[in-house]
């Protein structure tokens, strides 16, 4: 499926070159930040999203300003893929007073309250309260937006998670919980903290959905279906999206691990290939499709966004 | 002015301000029958929109607050008893005292929180709770601790106004006391401390439910001479110094009365504030009268041993009194 897609109200036509781009910028973004890293220049710490990027994009493709998002620790991809300036988030991350909060929040606590970004949160699980509550304003307001909580597979083990659905359910909140199930809380497997499916949590209180979050049509209609209903009334939604984390919980961690793993080489390799990365795959469906021509996709690639502005700042970090 | 009971000035105060501001939202534990009575008769007024009682989940209803707060409204949320802030601190301490600063100012959480504090009534030792030593060190919050209904009335009405996130704390067992309370609009700035009984020879800042038992020490010890100055500081956050070491300037004696536990009390945070900026005033040192560093009982008598009484306050009175510094 290659039609563009639309958020419901039909504010914006979010095509899929718009979905290639968005992923790239993430990609790009980050691959920087790696490089930041390495190199020393930046303050603090930073908790990337390579790999996951089809997640946030195919969210945010259904979702306007209005709508609200909470992120998470690794919040960069949902601060991009929701309208937040690359520009203004690079200067937050290296601390500087242009950035977006000032400089005061940095990496984990990216945040545009214009946009709706109710801001990335250092605090796993934070996310479901305030989204929750958010959802509650949406719903008094009348207005038909929506509050959607990111999350992981980690914060799934809060109990404010099923304190929020629980909340959501009763009174009918347009929120949505989209799970990014990435196999690893923080430097532990889930699998070895978590009893039980987590979608079936959420099959207690509310329409509840697996889809492969590295496909991002696929994230952006599951996505879709949980907006529209939210903002028709129909109460809240889960979409788990299983994806892969490629970077490690923050960058540098080896540093902290004491020689230590917790998966294997060839664990991350399997998700890099061009059959699982997200970015690889929706450029193999499009041109396999012939919706979008090569050139357009070079374009893309070369140049990652069409703005220079932005491509200097990915090239150089901020003014 | 009529004369009123403390939760009704409370009451009054919300009632007034839901009429003025239609999205201010009142939520929490049981407000709809409201045990404490300061939420009573809201929802039958305003509606199930605008006050709801909540699922008993106080982690995810600070976090909701700040959720809806950032939503555009202002929010009132009752924990019923403070001990219960310690079960929803991960949303007070790490986000709504912080997110102002971390968004860089985007975010102002409009919230006020109502609880109710204190011992002396039997509720052992996960309902008597005097919890706002924790919540003066979070760094984003602002505290009052009314002790009479017109204060309670003006403070609750600035708190619900203001764009930082506040902490009401009303003394549990004292709701039900009666006062004069100023008629139509009465905001109390925070930050202004009440001198409630002057005095020449010892300053005594009494802190919330303190009052009452201080005022009483005060009265007994002018039986005997001694001069009390009493201070009502009336908010811990923001704290007016100023009107506490203008007192001490004059007395040369600081006696600090808190039912918090001893340790990192409020009445800790004042005597190092007289100590920092107001040494060269004393003329002996500082008293603390406080609550020993355990959980307070349920018997009567083993609670009552606790927390400050009239007496202790007396005594620590004359014995700053009796001390002088060469």
């Amino acid at each position: 499926m290659a039609t563009p897609g639309t958020d419901v109200r039909g504010h914006t036509a979010v095509t899929d070159l718009d979905l290639y781009e968005r992923m790239l910028l993430i990609r790009r973004a980050e691959e920087r930040l790696i490089v930041a890293c390495t190199d020393g220049s930046l303050p603090g710490g930073v908790h990337l999203y390579i790999g996951e990027e089809a997640v946030a994009v195919g969210a945010c493709a259904v979702m306007t300003d209005d709508d609200f998002v909470t992120s998470t620790h690794r919040g960069h991809g949902h601060f991009l893929a929701k309208g937040g300036d690359l520009d203004a988030m690079f200067a937050e991350i290296w601390g500087r007073a242009t950035g977006i909060c000032k400089g005061m929040g940095g990496s984990m606590h990216v945040a545009d309250v214009s946009k709706g970004i109710l801001g990335a949160n250092g605090i796993v699980g934070a996310g479901f309260a305030i989204a929750t509550g958010a959802a509650w304003g949406a719903k008094l307001a009348g207005q038909g937006r929506v509050a959607t909580c990111f999350f992981g597979d980690g914060a799934a083990n809060q109990g404010s998670f099923m304190e929020s659905m629980n909340v959501s359910a009763a009174w009918d909140l347009p929120t949505v919980f989209v799970c990014e199930d990435n196999g690893v809380s923080e430097f532990t497997v889930t699998s070895t903290v978590s009893g039980g499916p987590l979608v079936e949590r959420a099959r207690a209180f509310m329409p509840a959905t697996v889809v492969d979050g590295n496909d991002v049509h696929a994230v952006r209609d599951a996505v879709g279906e949980a907006v529209e209903r939210a903002r028709a009334g129909g109460g809240p939604s889960y979409v788990e999206a299983t994806t892969y984390r490629i970077r490690g919980h923050l960058e540098a961690e080896q540093h902290m691990l004491g020689g230590g793993t917790y998966r294997t080489d060839d664990d991350i390799a399997a998700w890099q290939a061009d059959d699982k990365d997200p970015i690889a795959r929706l450029a193999t469906r499009l041109l396999a499709e012939g919706t979008c021509p090569r050139e357009d996709l070079d374009a893309t690639e070369a140049s990652p966004p069409a703005d220079p502005e932005l491509a200097h700042t990915i090239m150089f970090g901020p003014a | 002015m009529a004369r009123k009971r403390l939760i009704t000035a409370v009451n009054d105060a919300l009632v007034a301000e839901m009429e003025r501001d239609e999205k201010l939202i009142v939520f929490g534990e049981d407000v709809e029958l409201a045990i404490m009575g300061d939420t009573r008769g809201l929802v039958g007024r305003f509606g199930r929109d605008r006050v709801r009682n909540s699922p008993i989940c106080e982690q995810t209803l600070t976090g909701m607050a700040v959720g809806l707060a950032s939503a555009g409204y202002r929010v009132v949320l009752h924990l019923m008893f403070n001990n219960f802030i310690y079960t929803g601190m991960d949303a007070i301490g790490n986000q709504m005292a912080k997110l102002r600063l971390m968004t860089g100012g985007q975010m102002a959480p409009t919230i006020t929180v109502i609880a109710g504090y204190g011992g002396g009534n039997s509720n052992a030792a996960q309902h008597s709770d005097t919890a706002y030593p924790a919540l003066m060190n979070l760094g984003g919050l602002r505290v009052a601790v009314p002790t009479n209904s017109a204060d309670a009335k003006g403070l609750f009405t600035t708190a619900v106004r203001g764009r930082t996130p506040t902490f009401f704390l009303e003394a549990a067992g004292r709701g039900g006391e009666m006062g004069e309370v100023p008629d139509g609009e009465h905001l109390v700035p925070f930050g202004q401390a009440d001198v409630l009984r002057e005095g020449d020879d010892v300053t005594v800042v009494a802190i919330g439910t303190m009052v009452k038992p201080t005022l009483r020490a005060a009265k007994a010890l002018a039986d005997d001479g001694i001069s009390a100055e009493v201070i009502d500081p009336r908010t811990l956050v923001p704290l007016d110094e100023d009107t506490i070491l203008g007192s001490v300037a004059k007395t040369g004696r600081l006696v600090v009365v808190d039912e918090a536990r001893d340790r990192c009390s409020a009445a800790s945070q004042i005597a190092a504030v007289v100590a920092d900026r107001g040494f060269a005033s004393l003329r002996a040192p500082v008293r603390r009268v406080t609550v020993p560093d355990v959980a307070l009982p349920y018997a009567r008598n083993a609670e009552a041993a606790l927390i400050p009484s009239p007496e202790r306050i007396a005594d620590a009175v004359r014995h700053v009194t009796q001390k002088q510094f060469a």
